[in-house]
């Protein structure tokens, strides 16, 4: 009977060592948690998070950048002709297949809004340049189409579309 | 080598002194009496000049930090300050800015002559790792320091570096918030990167303390790669090794001065006396000139491979070419150390220093033909120098005959 007794001692003694140390664990975790969390985008940051532009200035064939989230976003008035060359090319083309439509909004065509950093390493491409009359960045050699789709080079996706609707025929809220 | 304590206290204070806290016994046996290889040539003082670099940085980057402003609004006009308007603070600002140059010139001096002698070899594995650890680290505290003055440069090359982080899958975008501390490079990113530039140092300075213990246990490897076999072989580092360093701290101060007196801006890109503008990118982003190989290697992975698209690849080939360092005492399993005594092996070693040099060059150049194909092919024989040069050496090559030992090196057989 005593060597059971000693036997289940151990056993609770382990026990406690686990729970002790899980405790630990947890513990441990908890206090890394808002020592990372911190590093994340404070509540000034977030608060740019949303704003409202109006795009009536734009004449056709020229584009703007404006800030949003710190971050340049492209706002091109699109000619006619640039609208066509980006609804003919076929999606077997692209390297990241998305339609013209599913870029811009319907009845809003003319008006192309993208996060102006390429999507290989963030530079600004430079807007009517490149192979496909649309972007070049010149940091890595990216060309964009005339509806900011990669078409050559080592971006991997097109220029990204931030979320955004059209208020009124003109003014436009972005985030 | 580490029983060789020959210490006696010379008096009371410093047998009191001994029994609680041996310093001075620690200072005779690590910096004074250490048995070295008596045939060590001038690549090996790299290391004491790299132990003056980290100090010249250390020094100078707290008086600077005691003038500079990291606020996005005020950080570059605080280092104009700095350069204009604080007393001497045009000689130290520049000593700061071209000391990265000067170290990072000693630190690839440092690694290219492991490399050559075989300093990674068993039983100094630990040694080399701790040192591409340094490596590392050192990369990343002069990246974040040449973010500090927000210029346009800095900031480019903020983006592009944390842009990185967005190559992960899935959660990339996430980690790239949490380490920017925004949507984009701002204010928060500038005062961490302030905190951590000031903190690294510290931890360098501590992993290289590590990096001489890792040393002295087994001993300096030495340019025959014999291992000492007797007290012959060997002197004691003071005062042979110290005088030997401190002269070539001071041949190395001359270059090193010169940058700093005559031409303080030249190692460094004239965009960066444009302020930080989230809204244009300078036409041609380049990182400092240390870090064009490993750029290079990033931006030469420009196709996808399988499901890898071209940006994750970039970002591992770059990894991949750092942390190929870790593996290599694994990878170049030839018995003997020295590249003196391997006829084959010096040759695709010296291919491997001008195609890092070829590396460098092209980092610098435009994404433009013919350099994204030669950046493709320089960066294939990077990878090709570690996993199939050095593995296969090892097998076919035949050495040359080694000394017996270090003294009959020197000496001739004749006297051995």
């Amino acid at each position: 009977m005593a060597t059971q007794a000693e036997h289940s001692s151990t056993n609770r003694r382990d026990f406690l060592y686990v729970a002790t140390g899980a405790v630990g664990v947890v513990g441990a975790a908890a206090v890394v948690w808002p020592l990372i969390n911190q590093l994340n985008p404070d509540a000034s940051t977030l608060a740019l998070a949303s704003i409202e532009f109006d795009v009536g200035a734009i004449p056709e064939g020229q584009s703007v950048t404006i800030t949003w989230r710190g971050l340049p976003v492209f706002v091109r008035h699109r000619t006619a002709a640039e609208i066509e060359e980006a609804q003919a090319v076929p999606l077997s083309d692209l390297k990241d297949p998305e339609t013209d439509e599913q870029r811009t909004k319907p009845g809003h065509e003319q008006w192309l809004i993208m996060i102006a950093n390429c999507t290989h390493l963030g530079c600004v491409p430079v807007g009517e340049s490149g192979d496909f009359d649309g972007w070049f960045c010149p940091c890595h050699g990216s060309h964009y189409d005339t509806a900011g789709r990669i078409r050559r080079g080592p971006a991997p996706l097109n220029l990204v579309v931030p979320p955004y609707e059209f208020v009124s025929d003109t003014l436009v809220q972005i985030g | 080598m580490s029983d060789h304590s020959t210490y006696i206290p010379g008096n009371a204070v410093e047998k009191w002194l001994d029994d609680r806290l041996p310093v001075v016994r620690f200072a005779k046996e690590h910096l004074m009496d250490f048995p070295t290889p008596k045939n060590l040539n001038y690549w090996w003082t790299f290391g004491a000049i790299l132990v003056m670099c980290l100090g010249v940085q250390i020094v100078t980057g707290i008086i600077l930090a005691m003038h500079y402003t990291p606020n996005v609004a005020m950080a570059f006009d605080s280092v104009e300050h700095i350069r204009r308007d604080v007393n001497g603070g045009r000689i130290i600002q520049a000593t700061h800015a071209v000391g990265a140059s000067m170290f990072f010139a000693a630190l690839y001096i440092h690694i290219f002559r492991g490399l050559f002698y075989g300093s990674y070899k068993a039983p100094r594995e630990i040694l080399w790792i701790l040192g591409v650890i340094i490596f590392l680290l050192t990369m990343a505290t002069a990246f974040m320091g040449y973010i500090l003055p927000w210029g346009q440069m800095s900031f480019w090359g903020a983006t592009v570096i944390s842009n990185i982080f967005s190559a992960i899958p899935l959660v990339g975008e996430q980690i790239k918030q949490l380490v920017l501390g925004g949507f984009s490079v701002g204010n928060p990113t500038l005062n961490r990167f302030f905190s951590l530039h000031y903190l690294l140092p510290f931890i360098i300075a501590a992993v290289v303390a590590l990096h001489i213990w890792a040393l002295h246990v087994p001993g300096n490897n030495n340019p025959v790669g014999v291992e000492v076999k007797d007290s012959r072989d060997t002197v004691p580092f003071h005062p042979y090794y110290t005088m030997k360093d401190l002269f070539a701290m001071v041949v190395f101060m001359i270059p090193f001065a010169w940058f700093v007196f005559f031409a303080p801006d030249i190692l460094g890109h004239p965009d960066n006396y444009i302020m930080a503008n989230s809204q244009v990118t300078p036409a041609h982003i380049v990182p400092e000139w240390y870090l064009l190989p490993f750029y290079t290697i990033l931006r030469a992975i420009d196709f996808n491979i399988l499901f890898i698209d071209s940006k994750l690849g970039g970002v591992i080939a770059m990894g991949g070419a750092i942390l190929m360092l870790l593996i290599l005492p694994w990878l170049d399993t030839s018995k003997v150390r020295s590249g003196s005594f391997r006829p084959i092996f010096k040759w695709f070693y010296g291919l491997f220093v001008l195609n890092f040099i070829a590396l460098a060059y092209l980092g610098a150049q435009e994404a433009a033909e013919p350099y994204t194909t030669l950046a493709k092919v320089c960066t294939a024989y990077y990878f090709i120098y570690f996993l199939v040069v050095l593995p296969v050496l090892s097998r076919i090559e035949k050495p040359k005959p080694l000394p017996t030992s270090i003294s009959e090196s020197v000496l001739g057989k004749a006297h051995a």
